[in-house]
């Protein structure tokens, strides 16, 4: 009964997002107040019927409903109660609820976040918000339904959620991940109304970008999340793997940082307003690619995306009326726009440019390297792989240059900034970052690494110019406390942002010249010994789990000789679906990790197992730096300046 | 000309010049780093280059896994019911390597014929067989009774999540989503 509730819920849902889709539009369009003010309520019921519709589903995980057919695939009676609950995003129907669920939370958080903003901007935003809804509710409701049941006869006992996904990471990734995904679709839509509306100025890009801001934030930890996941679950240690499911989300991020970045010249400058649109519009369309490429099946295999036409049909039109429709509103449209400004060569306008530019090609980088074998593979020219190299040949040298351009940047002036005056700003900041990064990279490593050394003067160059950037704006003030009190939250959360980049940077370059791993047999009493660390290896035991058995190593780590820590690496079979999982003993540390993975074991009479050590430095600062780029994020979308401003701007509109 | 459209000259300059290194690079780094797979039958009939960084994959053929007392180094073959290959690993094999079941390696034929593997990868469901294989097999006209299409289906819909690699190495291939 429950999942019925829930399918009907879904309808309703569907029905709402329709009118909204329609009402405000034409009454935009007419000039007709009372449609237009259909807008917020339609959008607290869509919320509603959504949000039922979810916990139905919820609860048929929790009271083990196996009559329906995607919680028997993805669940078990002996699942723990949180893993049931995130079992919901487990699969392709459910997740793909969480993600209209998700569209339904950010229609209604602008529809209560937007008491200042014109009527009519308001309705039309929410239209195009409404009407993805819909594209994403026809597509569950058609080929992708949750709420499916197994009639007449069904499994007594579910097939269990994909050991991999028993974890935490599982819990907190695909929600977070989504919420910049879909948080895109705001900037999406904003840039659409004001296609439509014909008012494409500052106010937009200032009522745009808190929006833009707080869903790249989310995007930034979700991404994040992910690569901390695939660290510590696979087994192996990689934390990135140029594999096309993570490249599905940084193509959106990238987007999405060029997107924040030209929205600040739009509002700031009043110029470069047709390109932001067009950000924000291949923005969201690549979410969309993305939520798409990882949930049609056809990164497995082209093929299973024909043996269910259907489906695959349904993504391809989506994606066409999507990006074809708003590019062809676009045409229509963004010719008649002015630039409220001009700017010389050298300013921060260009510099911001020029960080757009190389966002954007590495971004079509990637993208090609991602849709290039699916390409081939469709034509039957030939199976291929593009390996990692691919993209770190053009990824790195892309991203050096950006950090360099970065420190330039943060220090220039709108409108004109003089050679000369760039000079004498940076000569001292320049000489400072070389300087310290060598001096660190030799009391680090005591050896000339090229990289290394490259990534960490890149680093403190960043750090420098940011902290020259703050004494420009407090020498004048009376004292520095004063002056510092007086920045403004946006201007903090750019500084902190950047010095999550410069951190990010030194993580992604320590860790991969300077770390060290082997495999290796090791029987009991056998040892291993990196820098100042010793592996011990005293064999395994078995332990019985929950719905697991699981051979249970022990290492004992010597630091300098003396006894540090002991560390258990499991090797388990989850009972289940008799599958076998490597569990990861780690020890992080701010400065490095030790990383232990069971392979297999080789003889049982002697206890030898295959074993893969680790030392892995910094590698904690990759993720020390997303955070740092997302808490920048949160506080800069929350400056009180975005809410005077809106207001003022409300009353301009109204004049 | 005047001042304006000077630097508007220059921006599209600087432009065209940087999207035309960025596709040359691009191109060029494409190149070198495209992995051609070939089966079990194209490695043996000759097609496949020596010395050359390529993918193999196939089934895992009973009983053929021989491994090196003392250290790491295993032995095994791969075939697609029509002919096989051998393949030579040394390192940790991933979680799903078994006996029968579908892998895909990457390396580099030796002069025997023998593909000296960098990296082996299996799935991570047990009913999943890479795409690359099940395709090699279907061209033998060797496909186990088991179908594939109907498996790939279910990972198209019940899957998403898990649907990676696992792995023999440190380099390489991820994990669902």
């Amino acid at each position: 009964m429950i999942p019925e509730l829930g399918q009907f819920s879904l309808i309703l849902g569907l029905c709402l997002a329709l009118l909204l889709s329609v009402v405000p539009m034409v009454g935009a369009y007419n000039g007709n107040q009372l449609w237009v003010d259909y807008a917020r309520p339609l959008s607290k019921g869509v919320f509603a019927f959504l949000s039922f519709s979810l916990l139905c589903l919820g609860w048929a995980f929790l009271s083990n409903d196996f009559s329906v057919v995607y919680v028997a695939n993805g669940s078990n009676t002996n699942l723990p109660w949180y893993f049931k609950i995130s079992a919901i995003w487990g699969g392709h129907e459910g997740s793909l609820l969480l993600w209209v669920w998700i569209q339904a939370v950010w229609t209604l958080a602008v529809a209560l976040k937007s008491k200042t903003l014109p009527h009519d901007i308001v309705g039309r935003v929410l239209g195009v918000m409404g009407m993805i809804t819909v594209g994403f509710l026809l597509f569950i409701l058609f080929t992708s339904n949750p709420f499916d049941r197994f009639l007449p006869g069904f499994p007594a006992e579910g097939a269990d959620l994909n050991p991999l996904l028993q974890d935490f990471g599982l819990i907190v990734h695909p929600p977070t991940l989504y919420m910049g995904y879909v948080g895109l679709s705001v900037a999406f839509s904003f840039a659409i109304a004001a296609l439509l509306s014909g008012r494409l100025d500052a106010a937009w890009a200032r009522w745009s970008r808190p929006w833009t801001t707080v869903a790249w934030a989310f995007l930034t930890i979700g991404i994040a999340l992910g690569s901390w996941w695939a660290y510590y679950e696979l087994g192996w240690g990689g934390w990135w793997f140029w594999d096309p499911v993570e490249n599905a989300s940084l193509l959106p991020w990238l987007v999405a940082t060029a997107l924040i970045h030209s929205l600040a010249v739009s509002e700031k400058r009043g110029v470069f307003k047709s390109w932001t649109v067009l950000l924000a519009i291949a923005a969201f369309s690549l979410s969309l690619l993305g939520t798409f490429l990882v949930r049609s099946g056809v990164l497995t295999s082209v093929h299973a995306f024909a043996t269910d036409p259907q489906r695959g049909m349904f993504i391809l039109g989506m994606l066409i009326v999507v990006i074809g429709g708003s590019l062809l509103l676009y045409a229509l449209r963004a010719g008649s726009v002015k630039s409220d400004s001009s700017f010389g060569l050298l300013s921060r306008e260009s510099l911001l440019l020029v960080n757009n530019v190389l966002l954007t090609v590495a971004c079509a980088m990637v993208l090609i390297g991602t849709l290039y074998p699916l390409v081939m593979d469709a034509l039957n020219l030939g199976k291929i792989s593009v390996g990692p190299p691919y993209f770190n040949a053009l990824f790195v040298p892309l991203m050096s240059i950006m950090a360099v351009f970065l420190g330039i940047a943060t220090v220039s002036r709108w409108k004109h900034t003089s050679v000369s005056m760039l000079v004498s700003q940076l000569w001292l900041s320049a000489v400072a970052a070389v300087v310290a990064g060598l001096v660190t990279l030799w009391l680090y490593g005591g050896v000339l690494e090229w990289w290394a050394g490259l990534a960490l003067v890149l680093a403190y160059w960043i750090l420098f110019t940011g902290m020259r950037d703050i004494y420009n704006r407090v020498r004048h003030r009376r004292n520095l406390w004063q002056g510092m009190r007086q920045q403004s939250r946006s201007f903090y959360g750019m500084i902190l942002a950047h010095i999550g980049v410069a951190i990010m940077i030194v993580g992604v370059a320590m860790v991969t010249v300077f770390e060290e791993q082997t495999d290796m047999r090791m029987a009991p009493g056998d040892r291993m010994t990196f820098r100042d660390y010793t592996f011990i290896f005293d064999g395994t035991r078995e332990v019985q789990g929950p719905n697991y058995i699981s051979d249970m190593g022990r290492v004992r780590v010597l630091y300098q000789g003396e006894p540090y820590t002991e560390m258990f690496p499991e090797k388990r079979l989850y009972t289940a679906r008799g599958m076998v999982m490597t569990q990861v003993a780690l020890q992080p540390g701010l400065f490095r990790d030790l990383y232990i993975a069971l392979g297999e074991q080789l003889e049982p009479e002697s206890g030898a197992w295959a074993v893969r050590l680790q030392y892995k430095p910094f590698v904690r600062w990759i993720w020390l730096g997303a955070i740092f780029m997302t808490v920048g994020g949160v506080l800069a979308a929350a400056d009180p300046r975005y809410r005077r401003q809106a207001r003022r701007d409300a009353e301009m509109a109204k004049v | 000309m005047n001042a304006a459209r000077k630097k508007r000259l220059y921006i599209v300059l600087s432009i065209l010049l940087g999207t035309s290194a960025a596709v040359g690079l691009t191109a060029y780094a494409l190149s070198q780093n495209i992995n051609l797979f070939y089966s079990p039958s194209q490695i043996a009939e000759g097609e496949a280059p020596a010395n050359t960084r390529i993918r193999a994959g196939g089934m895992v053929v009973e009983g053929s896994i021989s491994r090196d007392p003392g250290t790491l180094k295993v032995r095994f073959d791969i075939t697609d019911y029509a002919h096989t290959a051998t393949v030579q690993y040394n390192g940790i094999l991933p979680d799903l390597f078994r006996e029968g079941q579908g892998i895909v390696a990457q390396g580099s034929l030796d002069q025997n014929g023998m593909l000296i593997a960098t990296e082996v990868l299996a799935k991570h469901d047990e009913n999943y067989m890479p795409k690359e294989v099940a395709d090699a097999l279907v061209k033998a006209g060797k496909m186990p009774d088991y179908n594939w299409q109907q498996s790939a289906e279910g990972e198209g819909k019940g899957g998403g999540y898990g649907q990676g690699y696992g792995q023999g190495n440190n380099q390489n291939q991820g994990y669902g989503q």
